[in-house]
C-alpha cells in the first residue's frame, strides 16, 4: 500500500458495466514526508474518500477484493483514509 | 521478500472492513548496504515489528492476506519477520 492525497475527481460515462456507480478518484502519490512523489493515477474508491484527504491506496489484483463480490476491472484501489502518520516522532497529516 | 525498515506508523478510522485491527506500518525498502531503496510503503505488519526495526516484507498480494490472516483482504505488503541480521558472504 501507498499513502497518497485525493486531488480530483473522474467523471466517465461510457465505462465498463462493472464500474458503473463506482467513485473514480485522481491520487498524488505522497512520500513519508508529505512532499508529492511519482506519477498520479486514478484509483476506485472503497471507503468514501473526498478530494484533500490522505489516503492509503493498494495496488494489483487485489484492488478488486474491497467490492467483492463485485469484480471491478481495477488495478488500483483506496482502501482508507489516514487520519494521520508519524515519522520520526512528528505527526502529520 | 524485500528488507525494510520500519520509518512511520499510521493511523487510520476509516478503512476496509477486512483490514479493521490490523496494524499499519511505513517501511523503507533498502539495500543489502542499508540506503533507502525506492518509494517507502505501507505494511501490515503481522510480527509486532516496531518503529526503527528491520524487517522483511512480502510485496506481493496472496502472501500478504496470508501473512493477514484473512482471505481476499485487500492488502499487497506486509511485515513477516524482523531482521536480527545478515550475514553477506564474498562469492
Amino acid at each position: 500500500m501507498q499513502l497518497a492525497r485525493v486531488i480530483g475527481e473522474v467523471v466517465s460515462t461510457m465505462k465498463d458495466a462493472n464500474l458503473v456507480g463506482m467513485k473514480l478518484l485522481v491520487l498524488q502519490p505522497v512520500s513519508p514526508s508529505g512532499d508529492s512523489t511519482g506519477r498520479t493515477l486514478v484509483a476506485l474508491d472503497s471507503v468514501g474518500a473526498g478530494v484533500g484527504e490522505a489516503v492509503f491506496f493498494v495496488r494489483g489484483r487485489e484492488a478488486a477484493f474491497p467490492f467483492y463480490p463485485a469484480e471491478p476491472p481495477t488495478d488500483a484501489s483506496i482502501v482508507g483514509i489516514v487520519d494521520h502518520w508519524t515519522v520520526d516522532g512528528e505527526d502529520r497529516r | 521478500m524485500q528488507i525494510a525498515r520500519v520509518i512511520g506508523t499510521v493511523v487510520s478510522t476509516q478503512k476496509n472492513r477486512k483490514l479493521e485491527g490490523a496494524k499499519l506500518l511505513l517501511v523503507q525498502p533498502l539495500t543489502l548496504e542499508g540506503q533507502a531503496r525506492g518509494v517507502a510503503l505501507l505494511a501490515i505488519d503481522a510480527v509486532g515489528a516496531g518503529v526503527g526495526e528491520r524487517v522483511l516484507v512480502v510485496i506481493e498480494g496472496k502472501a500478504a492476506g496470508d501473512a493477514l490472516g484473512r482471505k481476499a483482504a485487500a492488502v499487497d505488503a506486509a511485515i513477516v519477520g524482523i531482521v536480527d541480521e545478515v550475514d553477506l558472504v564474498e562469492a
